[in-house]
């Protein structure tokens, strides 16, 4: 390799028109395409790192609200927009290799239904994003209560039971309002060993009458004290566990709205990205001599891949 | 081919009203806006985040005009948030930042690789033109109702003032991408790009510092990208992550903010560090002392530093065991910063010190942030902390890092590239002065607020009790002495470009390939092949009394020569 102004290097860059000023070699050019796209990654994979994270924190303190939330998530469309995408990530992957074999047609062709690949994921998408937002499956504050079973009646959940739509639309029993004062719940007598400065928050108190409490129930009742309930049909089952709501399930649809459309931002730049390549392939940019571009956005779209399949068994897959 | 004459040294020098050269080369605002050279880049930024320093440094100048006296001095408590937390952010996020790395570092990293430019010229450009934008809404902050959150963004005050946190929070992550840039084009420019024969081990040490800062940049840069887009939705969404009325985690902000503002302060003092060895190495005229340890401790200060972000929450109700590995930690990446130190001095150590600009502030450089280093270290001790915790001692300790390390490193780095980047010396009496004058002034400045910090005067306080008086009147004499010194360094700099005298190839006897090159260099960095010397290989060169600067000595400029002609 030669620094200065040789000659060999002037020749090289006559014959090769996409060849850079500031690189000696075509193959020093390629490498540092592909060095700096892999490089760039890591920063993509960090990105996508915090909110993982932020998903383990929450998945950890609040598991009951990840096992409830999930049984809004659409497991079937979910796994249509996994096989989409990996078959995407196939043809890209193929596409790359026609670009190296010069075989233009067939690039054109597989990097146009990676794109294709790519909308019918975000189309997909749409629709999920769709009935959680009819239903209310939303973050925080824009959450709505699920405890009345009306997202069954919104086709959700997709894959745990058409048959629980069979819910007979009698009014579920009403949650009971929280009292005004919290302390008007609880027996005279417990109220009053309380001083009156001593706040209790709203919610705070357990069953009603003479039984009101301070202190929650136990959360498993002891055992051998009575005969065990027979097991409710499944429909039932799921009413009965989506009448159980969790404090707090909006937490999940917020991770889940800010993962999944992070990554469908990513989507969306890597379709952008796939048509410019796809342009300049209709143009006849590419051979072998020269297909860094299809190489580098290839890694991108697998990356963007790759970050789907991790969302979806820790978004979808929760039981 | 280039002829080699040997009783010539290579390269040739040329006067600096040589026409081709980059300044002079194009001409007009476009050339300079649509440029993907990647010396004009460097200007670019230099010159708007000295822009930068100055709106930052003002505001220092409010901040410490209405601490003179308790109670209300200039401006009311409101405006005083405000204009903590501008210059808080303005500073680091604008200036401290990117300043070493896209200003010095875009200028000098490929010349001194040999190459001719980085290795993604455009993604350089765009870098400057993300870092604009950033900065132009940053400060879009001033209009839309201001900031006043330090520059921490706390929640959930973030989250709830109806000041314009989101707008910030936006530039902040629009600021990121460049960093980010930045990042991956001096990492794949430091992999791909290097002179033929230029190994790992024939990097500069400044070189190696700007490849752990890179690896911070692209590893740390996008975790604060997300947190900074998550306080976005939450103010403008309602999304509750952050929300303890909503059962988010306010704590969980303040690990995800200090895993990135952590590791970024190595991202402002490891050029740093990369700029001393430079300097000290040329200055003492001496090989530097333990060149693999310094490339090294670069390496582990980058590395460890991803994981000691716990000691910023030792009062946010850790838990004690988290405390006590966070310490550990915290003492554990101090060790190479002092392996760093020792090997400076080592380096001094009988050599013929010139206590030239360059050398003054990378002595002054040793002293703050010897202290700055030193009292991290109280501050990273559990028990100490409970009571340091939000003090002024905190303030002068990230001061004396942030500023007396990397402020100190840059101007010295300034002065020792300013002849290459404009072809001009400036007045090297006024800069000693002013030199200096920073010194003295700095020390002024924060010195005091250790005390003040250890008998209890909180940090980001308007007002305090009347027995801190004296404390906050000689900080604010410091920092209006420091201020001084600042206009001086402008002026003489700004003299020195319209009559300065013409500076030679190599003024100080550096021995990277930077300085093999004409000053101001030449649009394509080198007319002729660098001739690959040792970064510190101060026996190559010898001192040209008729040019006024050092050049290769001629045999070592006859072997390239062969070299170069056994290659064609
Ligand atoms: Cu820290």
């Amino acid at each position: 390799m030669n620094h200065g102004a040789g000659a060999a290097p002037e020749l090289h860059h006559e014959e090769r028109p996409e060849l850079q000023p500031h690189f000696e070699t075509p193959e020093q050019q390629f490498e540092s395409g592909k060095f700096g796209m892999w490089v760039f990654l890591a920063t993509e994979i960090l990105l996508f790192g915090g909110l993982f994270c932020a998903y383990a924190v929450y998945r950890a303190l609040h598991p009951e609200v990840f096992v409830y939330a999930s049984l809004f998530l659409d497991r079937v469309l979910g796994g249509i927009n996994t096989l989409v995408l990996i078959c995407s990530s196939l043809t890209m992957a193929l596409g790359v290799r026609a670009a190296q074999l010069g075989q233009r047609r067939l690039l054109i062709a597989m990097l146009s239904v990676t794109l294709l690949g790519g909308a019918g994921f975000l189309g997909i998408k749409y629709v999920e994003y769709e009935h959680k937002w009819k239903a209310g499956l939303l973050w925080g504050t824009q959450y709505r209560s699920q405890a009345d079973g009306h997202a069954l009646e919104h086709g959700e959940p997709g894959t745990h039971g058409t048959d629980a739509a069979s819910h007979d639309g009698s009014a579920p029993p009403e949650p009971p309002a929280p009292a005004a004062d919290p302390r008007a719940a609880l027996p005279p007598a417990a109220a009053a060993a309380l001083p009156p400065s001593v706040p209790i928050p709203e919610g705070r108190t357990f069953g009603d009458g003479e039984n009101a409490s301070l202190l929650p129930p136990a959360a498993i009742g002891p055992t051998g004290m009575r005969a065990p309930e027979p097991p409710p049909a499944a429909g039932e089952q799921l009413e009965r566990r989506i009448r159980h709501e969790p404090r707090n399930v909006h937490l999940f649809f917020g991770i889940y709205f800010v993962m999944t459309g992070l990554h469908a931002l990513h989507v969306i730049v890597g379709m952008a990205l796939i048509g410019y390549v796809l342009f300049r392939s209709l143009r006849g940019d590419f051979g072998p001599r020269y297909f860094t571009p299809v190489d580098i956005v290839g890694l991108y779209w697998h990356l963007v891949d790759l970050i789907w399949i991790f969302l979806f068994p820790l978004l979808y897959l929760i039981e | 081919m280039t002829t080699v004459d040997a009783s010539l040294p290579q390269p040739v020098q040329r006067p600096a009203s040589d026409s081709e050269n980059y300044l002079t080369h194009a001409h007009g605002f476009l050339s300079w806006a649509f440029t993907l050279d990647h010396k004009r880049i460097g200007v670019m930024y230099l010159a708007s985040t000295l822009a930068a320093f100055l709106l930052g440094g003002m505001l220092a100048m409010l901040i410490r005009t209405e601490l003179l006296t308790p109670g209300q001095t200039v401006m009311d408590a409101d405006t005083y948030n405000n204009v903590f937390t501008l210059h808080g952010a303005v500073l680091i996020f604008l200036f401290l930042i990117p300043v070493i790395p896209a200003a010095l570092g875009n200028f000098v990293l490929p010349m001194m690789l040999g190459a001719k430019d980085v290795a993604f010229p455009r993604m350089n450009l765009l870098s400057y033109w993300i870092y604009a934008t950033g900065a132009i809404m940053l400060l879009g902050v001033l209009l839309t109702g201001g900031l006043d959150t330090g520059w921490t963004f706390y929640t959930p005050y973030s989250t709830t003032t109806n000041t314009s946190v989101g707008l910030a929070m936006l530039a902040v992550f629009v600021l990121g991408f460049g960093n980010i840039f930045t990042g991956v084009n001096f990492i794949t420019t430091i992999h791909k790009l290097r002179a033929p024969g230029q190994t790992w081990s024939k990097l500069p040490l400044f070189i190696w510092a700007q490849y752990a800062t890179s690896v911070i940049q692209i590893l740390a840069t996008p975790v604060l990208g997300i947190t900074v887009l998550l306080i976005f939705v939450e103010r403008t969404m309602g999304i509750g992550i952050f929300d303890p009325n909503l059962g988010g985690d306010p704590v969980l902000f303040q690990h995800f903010f200090w895993f990135y503002s952590h590791p970024a302060v190595y991202i402002m003092v490891l050029p740093a560090m990369g700029v001393i060895s430079e300097l000290i190495a040329t200055f003492s005229r001496k090989p530097i002392f333990g060149y693999k340890a310094i490339a090294g401790s670069s390496l582990a200060i980058a590395i460890i530093g991803f994981f000691v972000w716990g000691h910023h929450m030792f009062t946010s109700g850790q838990s004690t065991l988290a405390g006590t590995i966070f310490s550990f930690l915290t003492y554990a990446v101090a060790i190479p910063s002092a392996i760093k130190v020792f090997n400076w001095v080592a380096t001094m150590y009988k050599g013929s010190i010139r206590l030239d600009a360059p050398m003054i502030y990378a002595l002054s450089f040793l002293w703050l942030f010897g202290i700055g280093g030193l009292t991290g270290l109280f501050l990273g001790n559990l028990g100490v902390d409970l009571h340091l915790h939000d003090t002024y001692f905190v303030v002068a300790h990230f001061h004396y890092v942030m500023v007396g390390g990397t402020l100190a490193a840059f101007l010295g780095g300034l002065h020792f590239w300013w002849p290459k980047m404009f072809g001009r010396m400036y007045n090297e009496k006024l800069a000693r002065v002013a030199a200096l004058m920073v010194f003295v002034g700095f020390n002024l400045t924060f010195f005091v607020q250790f005390i003040a910090g250890t008998k209890g005067m909180p940090r980001r306080y308007f007002n305090y009790l009347p027995e801190f008086t004296i404390y906050h009147q000689i900080s604010s004499i410091g920092a209006f002495l420091t201020g001084l010194a600042f206009f001086v360094i402008l002026y003489y700099l700004v003299v020195s470009l319209i009559k300065g005298r013409p500076a030679p190839a190599n003024p100080w006897g550096a021995a990277s390939l930077d300085w093999q090159t004409t000053s101001p260099p030449h649009p394509h960095n080198f007319t002729s092949d660098p001739v690959l010397i040792g970064p510190y290989e101060y026996s190559a060169l010898m001192w040209n009394e008729e040019i006024g600067g050092y050049v290769l000595r001629p045999e070592v400029a006859a072997r390239a020569g062969h070299g170069q002609e056994a290659q064609a």
